[in-house]
């Protein structure tokens, strides 16, 4: 009898310098077609990524359906080359620790947008679930219409880092608690030329950084215990017009903006202290 | 206001002996030394006195003695000392008691109500100094069942790590640890060929050439996180509880965020560092499961994810979820697991003992027929050798080991490390203290101790007669209970001394 001879696969991946060595196959300058329709989520971003290592920088990928984690993969390759247009519904965690790429939406997402991202661009063209932007510490996120329930929570921002989200519409309960760092802008509804919305309850609870711009007016009982309010200053006024302005260019909305900006009263809610817990324990 | 709490500890000193070198003085980070220059006087306010024993050991006469007060309110076995101490505490204060370290308080410790098995005559006992005795062990899935094609034995593809010995460092973050202890940690893994694990204050860059050795943490306060930190490490941890402190998050407290320490957080410096009780990504299994293919997506599958819980009522259950939801590991810490803070309330109440939480886990996966899916670790309250031992036969896979082994950098568990000032340099930021551990010495002295330790459960191995702890893992019949119920026997999985 021959003897068995025992193979155990070693895993000694190569490193992302040796791959980016292969040859390069895709063009850069060329916006590659990717069809998702029945691609389980795991092969479409390993196939998303091989090609970014073989070259690939744009990729337009058609008829996805609830596919997650969008982006996640793309590291150790020219991420801030990366553009990714998507057409359908992906699904959760879209974009989950992304450091770089910019990804445009055709359409709605589901839950977690944006989880952890570190720094990129994600801009939606339909409306957002929960828990979009949670712990996010870079980048910016665009939604033209509404999101969910949890959104903004725990934000930070370190030095020039600083994380931002501008929402078209309306946001639900528990919107920014723990917020650490970051701005979040909510522009309510204002280009669908509707009145501001009276928004959620629980804003900011536990908040000990960054800041909120919300359009409209906002009552003590929707707010935690931990956040102050005020109007902007004319320093912030020239922040919220920056960021108003790449909202309205993603969405063409820029013959409008000059309206929102004169007109229209904003709320900013910030933290009380840096240290909201501070006077809670014996030592 | 005056206190109205009796002080803990006496300082008693040898005045034949005391030289007034003033060391007990510059050693104490608590205060409780001055030095009357007028009559050339040591003198003490020990109402600050936490026993921590740094003066008496690095007096250089041996002139201080530590030792509990004898001043005692009448004794009472309800109103102990301790209940009396911490009401008053509360009526002066008004806030939440703090502590540090594990639960301290009685509870049965079931390591010592368990006995190991030797081989007298009809198999023989092996000795460990002529023959090899394996100690490797390997985390992470493991195949449902071989394959043998053309001859060649496949096995799945399944991303694990290398343990030279069963017995890693738990995680104690940078933040809650000094520098130099947390450098320390990295070192002696690096040496001995095991894991540290950098909890969730981010990971120092130029540590991270010790990435091999390496387990970074995802937790609820997501602090310091990037690919790049997860690529570079060998294993990804998603902290959901902490033994000492299970249900709640935790707070850095602002003075602690020093310019070094809100780099590697990146959060402003001064500001609180808030880990939220739950990840608010998290409300669910599925909502765990999509987290941990998060975290393979971002790591191109290539390191084995962990999830680690506190072990509670329904941890079995709980675990078989993690399990499910695609955990490579999973780590339980018990009751007794050590933490930099927590609400003394919480730590000495909530959790279960980590040696019945570990046999229910390990029988349940077993039962599901699930128990190659994942690793298991056990962790909080391991004290030595034959806790190891004993935790393997139980059904771990490995250890971690957290407040031994800051007790091997010094740590003499006087549980005051939520105040910063620890005396022995290792739960603190102060550039002044934390000189004092040394991060070459305190790299040799936990090297020896998972040396000592090592060689302790290759001697206990070879007692048992078997030589690789692989045939240990889960082989309950190694063990017997002595002085337990019948009850507790059947959640260990063990028989009774003499059955
Ligand atoms: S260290 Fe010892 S000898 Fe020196 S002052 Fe203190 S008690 Fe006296
Ligand atoms: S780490 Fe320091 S403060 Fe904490 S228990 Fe040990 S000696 Fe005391």
């Amino acid at each position: 009898m021959n003897p068995v001879v025992i193979t155990v696969k070693t895993k000694e991946p190569a490193t992302f310098a040796e791959k980016l060595k292969k040859k390069v196959a895709y063009s850069p300058a060329k916006w590659h077609q990717i069809d998702a329709a029945g691609v389980h989520y795991k092969d479409l971003n390993r196939k998303i990524r091989a090609m970014a290592e073989k070259g690939a920088r744009k990729f337009e990928i058609r008829n996805v359906f609830g596919q997650r984690y969008i982006g996640t993969n793309l590291w150790g390759i020219e991420r801030e080359k990366i553009k990714i247009r998507i057409h359908g519904t992906p699904g959760s965690d879209l974009g989950a620790l992304l450091d770089g790429p910019a990804i445009d939406v055709f359409g709605n997402v589901q839950d977690a947008t944006g989880n952890t991202m570190n720094g990129g661009k994600i801009i939606i063209h339909g409306s957002a679930g929960d828990v979009l932007g949670y712990s996010m510490r870079g980048g910016e996120i665009y939604v033209r219409g509404n999101v969910g329930y949890r959104v903004g929570i725990h934000m930070k921002e370190y030095e020039a880092k600083v994380p931002t989200i501008v929402i078209g519409g309306t946001v639900q309960d528990f919107f920014g608690e723990y917020m650490a760092g970051g701005r979040i802008i909510v522009l309510n509804k204002f280009f669908e030329d509707n009145p501001p919305q009276r928004l959620s309850y629980f804003i900011g609870t536990g908040m000990h950084g960054g800041t909120i711009y919300i359009r409209g007016e906002v009552e003590i009982n929707q707010v935690g215990a931990e956040v102050g309010m005020t109007e902007p200053a004319d320093d912030e006024w020239k922040i919220i017009e920056r960021y108003v302005h790449r909202y309205c260019k993603a969405f063409g909305f820029e013959s409008r903006q000059a309206k929102l900006l004169k007109r229209e009263k904003f709320i900013k809610l910030y933290a009380k202290s840096s240290r909201p817990y501070g006077m809670l324990y014996a030592y | 206001m005056r206190t109205a709490l009796l002080p803990e500890f006496s300082v008693v000193r040898d005045e034949n002996r005391c030289i007034q070198c003033r060391v007990c003085e510059r050693q104490c980070s608590f205060d409780v030394y001055s030095y009357d220059a007028g009559n050339n006087l040591m003198v003490h306010r020990e109402e600050n006195c936490v026993a921590c024993q740094r003066c008496s050991v690095l007096c250089p006469t041996n002139a201080l003695v530590i030792k509990m007060n004898d001043y005692t309110y009448r004794p009472n076995a309800n109103w102990t000392r301790e209940s009396i101490s911490d009401l008053k505490k509360q009526a002066e204060t008004g806030g939440v008691l703090l502590t540090g370290m594990g639960c301290d308080k009685p509870l049965k410790n079931y390591w010592d109500h368990i006995l190991l098995n030797a081989s007298q005559v009809t198999n023989p006992s092996i000795d460990p100094l002529r023959e090899p005795m394996e100690l490797r062990t390997r985390l992470g899935r493991k195949a449902d069942h071989l394959e043998i094609r053309n001859g060649n034995l496949e096995v799945p593809d399944y991303p694990y790590v290398d343990l030279s010995t069963p017995i890693m460092f738990g995680a104690m973050s940078y933040g809650a640890i000094s520098y130099n202890c947390f450098k320390s940690l990295a070192q002696a893994a690096h040496e001995v060929g095991t894991m540290f694990n950098t909890g969730e204050g981010g990971w120092p860059r130029e540590l991270r050439k010790f990435g091999t050795n390496t387990i970074v943490q995802c937790a609820s306060g997501r602090f310091g996180l990037d690919l790049e930190y997860f690529n570079d490490a060998a294993m990804v941890e998603i902290k959901i509880g902490q033994g000492a402190k299970p249900g709640i998050g935790g707070h850095l407290p602002g003075e602690k965020v020093s310019a070094h320490i809100s780099q590697t957080r990146m959060i402003p410096m001064g500001s609180d560092a808030i880990s939220p009780a739950p990840h608010h990504d998290i409300y669910s299994i599925e909502d765990l499961q999509m987290l941990v293919h998060a975290l393979k997506e971002a790591t191109d599958y290539r390191k084995p994810v962990s999830v680690k819980i506190s072990a509670v009522h329904n941890a079995p259950a709980i675990a078989s979820g993690m399990v499910r939801a695609g955990a490579d590991i999973i780590v339980i810490d018990g009751v007794r697991g050590g933490t930099g803070a927590a609400p003394k309330i919480l730590r000495d109440n909530v959790g279960l003992p980590i040696e019945l939480a570990l046999a229910a886990v390990d029988t349940r996966l077993r039962e599901e027929g699930i128990r190659n899916w994942a690793s298991l670790v056990c962790s909080g309250g391991i004290r030595n050798s034959s806790d190891i031992f004993k935790a393997i036969a139980l059904g771990a896979d490995a250890v971690y080991i957290g407040t031994a082994a800051l007790m091997a950098l010094g740590c003499t568990v006087c549980q005051k490390c939520y105040t910063g000032k620890c005396a022995w340099g290792i739960t603190t930021q102060d550039p002044y203290l934390s000189k004092r551990v040394n991060p070459e010495i305190g790299t040799q002295a936990l090297v020896n101790l998972l040396r000592a330790w090592s060689l302790e459960i290759k001697e206990m191995l070879g007692c048992a007669g078997i030589n690789s702890i692989e045939s240990v893992r889960g082989n309950r019949l190694q063990l017997r209970g002595i002085g337990l119920e019948d009850w507790e026997l059947g959640v260990l999985g063990i028989r009774g001394a003499g059955q």
